[in-house]
């Protein structure tokens, strides 16, 4: 008897046998840890849709909480080949190879400010993508070869931010917005465009905004290169700009 | 204590006589200045609690008012005093009042300096007499309820719930926990206040607020008599509001607070010159309170190579050392930190590992010194970041480190879920349980790599120290010698915030916290 062959239409988990569905799975259930949590870490497992759930190991976490770990059988199956994941216009590059792009292709260090602009006293979002230390492991542009990251803090004039672009013949501009409430980042923004536009600066930069609030499509509304949400990173941010800046010839 | 690492000892006191000129150097500067956190921190200590009606807090109502009269130079005490003595009032009153817009500080008639001072020292003596019943009350418990055996298993709670973050700690206490660290929200080191009351909502942490501290306390008592030890309770006493959080800590009998100027420079973007002599405060109160303090070098090393840069975390932690003792702070409560952060393809790199954990525990013979996890290169791979802390779990028995800030093997994916500390303390005390004595039981070949890279690593430190001392400390953080990051003496958060001492400047609590309490 050969080997089965992997129907990519139809694919499921693999533990040593194809098609055995076989998982592992770990929680915590707000419960004390006796027969009746064990039983009920079986029965969420079967909710979960999986067969046979095995519950290997029980811990006894203190009082009103249990840990488990849990085998089963995997159900359900997906169509490998209909899947198309969208993808973003710039692909994100890892910081090294954002810092062998700049090299490579750039030739120069570029400098990118950033700054949390009006009334904004919130540097969370600016600070994790441009602080050294970054944010959840991914460190900000400041640790960045290549690239001379400016950190302007929070409640930044926009003529300021302005003024220190022409100083630092900045390439791009990067603004964090994160207080949003009754849309007054929205005039903020616009104002921040308008004086780029009056200066003649525009064109010359990548101006990026990000925030909880804000995405891709309002940014662009805006004026903007780029808008990014909840999640991203300073890698993704220095993608978007360093290509940005290759394929408008900003180099 | 024998060197297992037949280390040149002269080097070692060269090294160290080299950051005392460097510490000397800086306090000489900070002894001329003082900021509005410690000025603040004077408020608080003075018994100044609470907000106005637009959430300030009362010590920054106090502080701003004495800052817009120009009179920041002579420090709180002697505005609040002369107001006591004038007016007969009691600190908080006038801080009310001030806060009403019925009183100027600056513009009361100035009293008699024996009268000011009579004021003030009534008060600050009662306060630390406060602090001195909490440190009393830490040593008692220790002695009768018990203390776990060093390392200490540190692990953080981090829900940006206070009452969540309770529930967690105790949990945590129960399975072995011997100090709780509660993480801060992103970002409020950089506020120029503390905020207040209890907290329910934080971002990536919980705020550090006095009224959090105690309810934290509260549990951490509460679970500590259960599980038969004390549980001791940390916080993070750094940003702009460093010696502020001091105080809180002191009056909430806070065990363990992380503490380092150079930290907020490099990694906060903090002023230097503001940060410095807020430490110094801070470090004061600290070492008065019996608080342990935890310092920064380990993340020297997320920036910067943890092989080629080893040196500069050794350099810091012998500067981090003359700091604390110019504030008076005990050895037995240096918490110097350094990290297990090599790449975990290095081959024989749990040998530099080694040698340099050994390394530390020799030169600071007496240090509970702060032992940090591999965070750098942790992924989403949980088994291997399992692996890689039980590595660093089995250096930290083997070279008796002090604290154990325990690796999650979660590191790079969110905060701890309580399954993720559970499996952690497990994980640290398999390790611990299995190799007690391993230390103690071995010794090194001589010149083998071991030895050999500790003597490196403290060689290059005293070249460094040499250099520093020719240049001073804050041209060589302009230089970016720490941690690869470059920092400006008069760039960062805060420098508007420090002012020079004018003639007739006052803070009673520096002289009676460093004498050792009234």
């Amino acid at each position: 008897m050969g080997l089965e062959k992997v129907d990519l239409t139809n694919i499921k988990p693999y533990g040593d046998t194809l098609n055995d569905g076989m998982v592992q799975m770990s929680f915590t259930l707000p419960v004390s840890a006796d027969e009746e949590a064990k039983e009920a870490a079986r029965r969420l497992a079967i909710k979960m849709g999986l067969e046979d759930p095995s519950v290997v190991s029980m811990k006894n976490m203190g009082p009103g909480f249990s840990f488990f770990i849990v085998y089963g059988r995997c159900a359900a199956s997906i169509d490998y080949t209909t899947i198309e994941v969208p993808k973003v216009d710039v692909e994100t590059m890892s910081k090294k190879e954002v810092e062998t792009f700049i090299e490579e292709k750039i030739k120069r260090d570029i400098t990118i400010i950033g700054a949390c602009t009006g009334s904004d006293a919130h540097t969370v979002g600016i600070d994790a993508i441009m602080n050294m230390k970054g944010f959840d492991g991914h460190y900000g542009l400041e640790r960045y070869k290549g690239i001379e990251a400016v950190n302007m803090g929070s409640q930044v004039p926009n003529e300021e931010l302005v003024a220190k672009a022409i100083e630092l013949k900045a390439d791009g501009i990067l603004v964090s917005q994160v207080v949003t409430q009754k849309d007054v980042h929205i005039p903020n923004l616009t104002e921040l465009i308008e004086l780029l536009e009056a200066e003649g600066l525009r064109e010359k930069m990548v101006v990026v905004c990000g925030g909880p609030r804000i995405n891709h499509e309002l940014a662009k509304e805006l004026g903007y290169d780029a808008g990014f949400g909840t999640g991203s990173y300073a890698e993704d941010v220095a993608s978007f700009v360093v290509d940005e800046m290759v394929k408008r010839k900003l180099v | 204590m024998e060197s297992k690492l037949n280390l040149d000892q002269t080097m070692i006191q060269e090294a160290r006589q080299a950051a005392k000129t460097i510490a000397d150097d800086v306090q000489y500067f900070i002894d001329e200045h003082t900021t509005v956190t410690v000025e603040r921190t004077v408020a608080r200590l003075l018994g100044i609690d609470g907000v106005d009606e637009m959430d300030t807090p009362l010590p920054n109502v106090v502080v701003e008012n004495i800052k817009q009269g120009g009179g920041l130079g002579k420090g709180a005490a002697f505005w609040i005093g002369n107001a006591m003595a004038g007016l007969k009032k009691s600190p908080q009153e006038i801080a009310e009042a001030i806060s009403r817009g019925e009183l100027d500080l600056t513009k009361i008639a100035i009293n008699d300096e024996k009268d000011i001072q009579g004021a003030i020292d009534a008060v600050a003596v009662e306060t630390v007499g406060k602090i001195t019943k909490n440190r009393e009350r830490r040593d008692h418990d220790m002695k009768n309820i018990g203390d776990g055996a060093k390392p200490y298993l540190y692990v953080i709670v981090a829900t940006g719930n206070i009452y969540e973050d309770a529930m967690q700690a105790k949990s945590a206490a129960r399975q072995g926990a011997d100090i709780i660290a509660v993480i801060r929200s992103t970002a409020q080191s950089l506020l120029d206040y503390v905020p207040y009351g209890p907290t329910t909502e934080g971002f990536g942490g919980t705020y550090a607020t006095q009224e959090n501290f105690r309810i934290m306390r509260v549990a951490l008592d509460e679970v500590g008599a259960e599980v038969g030890k004390y549980i001791h309770l940390c916080n993070y006493c750094s940003g702009l509001c460093m010696p502020e959080i001091a105080a809180m800590g002191a009056l909430e009998r806070l065990d363990v607070m992380l503490n380092d100027a150079l930290y907020g420079i490099l990694f906060r973007d903090i002023n230097m010159q503001r940060t410095l002599v807020d430490q110094y405060f801070s470090r004061i109160i600290n070492g008065f309170a019996g608080i342990m303090i935890n310092t920064g070098e380990d993340n020297y090393l997320t920036t910067a190579d943890a092989v080629e840069e080893a040196h500069t975390v050794l350099a810091s932690q012998f500067i981090n050392e003359q700091f604390a003792k110019k504030a008076g702070l005990p050895e037995e409560q240096m918490g110097l930190g350094h990290a297990f952060e090599m790449r975990p393809d290095l081959e024989n790199g749990f040998l530099l590992e080694l040698a340099q954990a050994q390394m530390a525990r020799e030169i600071f013979p007496k240090a509970p010194l702060k032992y940090m996890p591999p965070t750098k290169f942790k992924t989403g791979d949980i088994f291997k970041g399992h692996i890689q802390d039980a590595m660093f779990n089995m250096i930290s028995i083997w070279t008796n480190q002090g604290v154990q800030l325990l690796g999650m093997m979660t590191e790079a994916i969110h905060t701890p879920h309580i399954q993720d500390r559970a499996l952690a303390i497990e994980n640290a005390k398999y390790v611990f349980n299995n190799c007690r004595d391993l230390g103690s039981e071995i010794s090194y070949k001589e010149d083998g790599i071991i030895q050999s890279r500790a003597k490196d690593v403290l060689s290059n430190a005293h070249d460094l120290l040499n250099e520093i001392q020719r240049n001073g400390l804050f041209k060589t953080i302009e230089e970016g010698k720490f941690g690869g990051v470059k920092r400006m003496r008069t760039g960062g958060k805060g420098l508007d915030g420090v002012t020079k001492k004018d003639a007739g400047y006052y803070n009673p609590f520096v002289d009676l916290m460093l004498q050792g309490g009234a």
